[in-house]
Formats: structure tokens, sequence, C-alpha cells
């Protein structure tokens, strides 16, 4: 992240926009946002189904730190869009091109190997994001940074010691650990892209770099994968569009899960 | 009421997944404001998605209404980012006679040394990172063989 120009807000934000508003800066929140919902819905689908009993609690651990951090992120970004959406508003009353997650965070489980492989590539790019987010130009995200960053830590840990474990273990519990990343693999690549709008907030210290964000991802995850024996995978083909809103055949469904109660019982409320 | 007034009660209202510690001894009351019969209180939350946040801010209310003040507003605030570092030593010593090794000073460890809460040996070691509630971890003691929860240094 570069140091942050002064008067960057007031110099970027369009004339006419709503007091507060900064459509830039919701347009990155509700990226971030989305990628937390997404994962968090993702991994909900192993409530009783995990290996073990431990296993289950970890991954709802994650999930419901996952889906706190989507609550922060979705509140800022209705707030600086300023057109007075709420997170609900957000997480259910949205279609599915509307999303912008990366396409990594709405894969299918798979296997349970395959679900530590995405939550590697994951954590491994999510905890340098936020450590550099803690000195955001936005106040606001650097709070919301200040919190994930310690859970983050924790989910990063965790999916790092279970892919050693796996790709360092039997015969079978390998050969399934390195297809199950060979299969999320490509679609780390979207978590790195650039664009006009991530330049921009690069520009005004809001963001945080995709390009040295990289670099360190790639360093964390190949000493992971060197500890547990898997080979980085070597591809070039690189799926892409989550940003855009294109996504791949099961969010749908995905969606439909996390939406219906709300949709069906508009106002619901515990 | 007068703030202290205001923070007294607060002092007394019990954390809904561990009861044996307040929200204060927890350490996320943050602020207490009172202007004329508006009354301001700024909580701060433990993790991200600690679904206890909702329940408290209603407790905070309802222990208030019982004070005889009506007009409370609760605001969350995320920055600074809460640390057990800010839990009391009185709320800790609560925690190990309730059965739960309290988190030691933070030092951005994952892997700390804990003291089992039933019998004090230093000869744990953790079963799970992850526990019945965000804060804690799962942890058993090699000396009296008792399993425990350890609140996790955060």
């Amino acid at each position: 992240m570069r140091p942050p120009h002064e008067d960057a807000r007031s110099a970027h934000v369009p004339a006419g926009t709503p007091d507060g508003a900064d459509p830039d800066v919701a347009a990155y929140c509700l990226r971030l946002g989305d990628d937390a919902l997404v994962l968090a819905q993702r991994l909900c689908e192993w409530a009783a189904r995990s290996p073990q009993l431990e296993d289950d609690v970890a991954l709802m651990n994650l999930a419901l730190d996952l889906l706190g951090q989507s609550r922060s992120l979705l509140t800022l970004a209705g707030e600086r869009e300023g057109a007075g959406r709420d997170e609900d508003d957000l997480a259910f009353l949205r279609d599915e091109p509307d999303f912008v997650n990366a396409q990594l965070m709405e894969l299918e489980n798979g296997d349970f190997g395959r679900t530590m492989a995405r939550q590697l590539l994951v954590s491994a790019y999510a905890l340098p994001m936020w450590q550099a987010l803690v000195a955001s130009a936005d106040a606001d995200l650097a709070g919301v940074a200040g919190k994930a960053v310690k859970e983050v830590a924790y989910h990063l840990d965790h999916a790092r010691s279970w892919v050693v474990r796996l790709g360092d273990g039997t015969e079978e519990s390998h050969r399934r650990m390195q297809q199950g990343l060979d299969e999320v693999w490509p679609y780390a690549s979207e978590l790195f892209e650039s664009d006009a709008l991530l330049d921009r907030l690069v520009e005004r210290g809001v963001a945080a770099d995709p390009v040295a964000l990289q670099l360190i991802w790639r360093a964390t995850v190949e000493d992971a994968l060197a500890e547990a024996t898997l080979s980085v995978p070597e591809t070039d083909w690189r799926p892409t569009g989550g940003r855009g809103g294109t996504h791949t055949e099961s969010f749908g469904y995905l969606l439909a899960e996390l939406q219906h109660l709300h949709r069906s019982h508009p106002g619901v409320t515990w | 009421m007068t703030a202290e007034l205001v923070r007294e009660v607060l002092a007394q209202v019990p954390d809904p997944e561990i009861p044996v510690i307040t929200i204060e001894d927890l350490g996320i009351l943050r602020d207490v404001a009172v202007e004329g019969t508006h009354v301001v209180v700024t909580v701060t939350p433990t993790y991200s998605g600690c679904p206890a946040m909702d329940e408290i801010r209603a407790d905070i209310v309802s222990a208030l209404a019982a004070a005889g003040v009506d007009d409370v507003e609760v605001r969350t605030v995320l920055a600074p980012a809460w640390t057990t570092d800010w839990m009391s030593e009185d709320g800790k010593r609560k925690l190990r006679e309730f059965g739960i090794a309290p988190p030691g000073q933070l030092l951005l460890q994952i892997r700390p040394r804990v003291e089992c809460p039933q019998c004090g040996s230093s000869d744990t070691e953790e079963m799970a990172r992850f526990a019945s509630t965000s804060c804690k971890s799962m942890w058993r003691c090699r000396s009296c063989r008792e399993p425990f929860d350890h609140f996790k240094a955060h």
C-alpha cells in the first residue's frame, strides 16, 4: 500500500454523491464482503459432516468469523454507497450477477482435502491483505481489518496444518490432497487481478496492492506445500469473472439456500 | 443518572456465554456517556462474528430499563480492536474458578503454555484450536487427566 494523499478522498469522490458516499470504497468493501459471505456459506455445508467432531467445530468457527467480517464489510459497503442499503439488503436481495466475490470462494467443497486446499489458498491471501488494511486510509475499513487480522491468522494456521498432515500422510491422503489442490489452484489467480478500481484505491492508500499480496501469498503457500510434500500445480488456465458477476454453475444453488428464507418471509427476524 | 451509576449497573451484566464474568470483566464495555436523559453505551465485539453481541446489546438495554433508564443507545465500535489483555484480573480469576483456563498476556502466540484450571499443572496439551465458542480452545491436562476449555489470548 502506498502512502495516502491527505486530500485524496475529496479529490476522488464524484460531485453530486450523497454526504459520506464513496463509490470506489463501496465497491471494494462489497468485493471483500462477498468473498467472506460466500466462503462462510460454503464452509457451513460441513456442519455435521466433518471427519471428526473437532473439525466440525473448527470449520463452523472459521465460518462464523467470516460471517462476522462480511456483516461489517457489507454494512460499510452500504454506508459508502449512500443509497440506504444495509447488510441484509446486500446479502439477501441481490441476484447472482450482482455478487462480486472471487470464484475461488464459491467452489464446491469436494472432499475435506479440497476444502482445506481452498482454505489455505484463501487464508494465505487474506492474512497479508488484512495486515495491510490495518493501515488503510479508510478508518472504518481499518477497524474491520484490526478484528479480521487476528481471526484469519488462526484460519491460516488451521488450514496449513491440515494440508501438511494430509499431504505428508498416507499414499491415499497425499493423492487426494494433491488432487484437491490441483482443482482449486487455477481459481486463486483471480485474487491478484488488478483493475482500474484497485489502481485508484491503492493510490489513495485505501486498498491492499494485489501485486505485493501475490508475492507474499506465493511464498506462504509454497512453504506449506513443500512441507506437505505436495507439488505446486502448473497450469496456464486462469478462470476469472467473479469480480464482474460471472459465477460457476454451483453458485446459484448456494445463493438459493442463503437467500430463500429472507425472500420467502420478507423482514423476518429471530 | 450519572455515568458512574450507569457503569455500576452495567458492571453487573453477565456475559451470556460465560455468565460467571461480566461484560466489564471481559473488557468490552468501552464508554458510557450521559447527555441529559439520553444514555449512550459504547461496546466493542470480541470476535467479528460473536453471536453473543446481539444478546449483550439487549441485556444492556434491559438492565438499564430495570434501573429506570429508558432512553438508551448502544453503539458498537470496532477500533481499537478488542484484546484479551483488557480482561480484568478479577475476571481471569473467576474464569479459572469456573474451570476455564484464562488467557495469558497476548504475544501474538497461537500455541501458548496453559495451566490446568483443575489442578494447576502446566503439563497440558491442546486438543483442538477451536471450541464451543469463538473465544475458546479445547485442552487436556496430562497430570489430572481432565479436559478443559482455554480462553484464547486474542
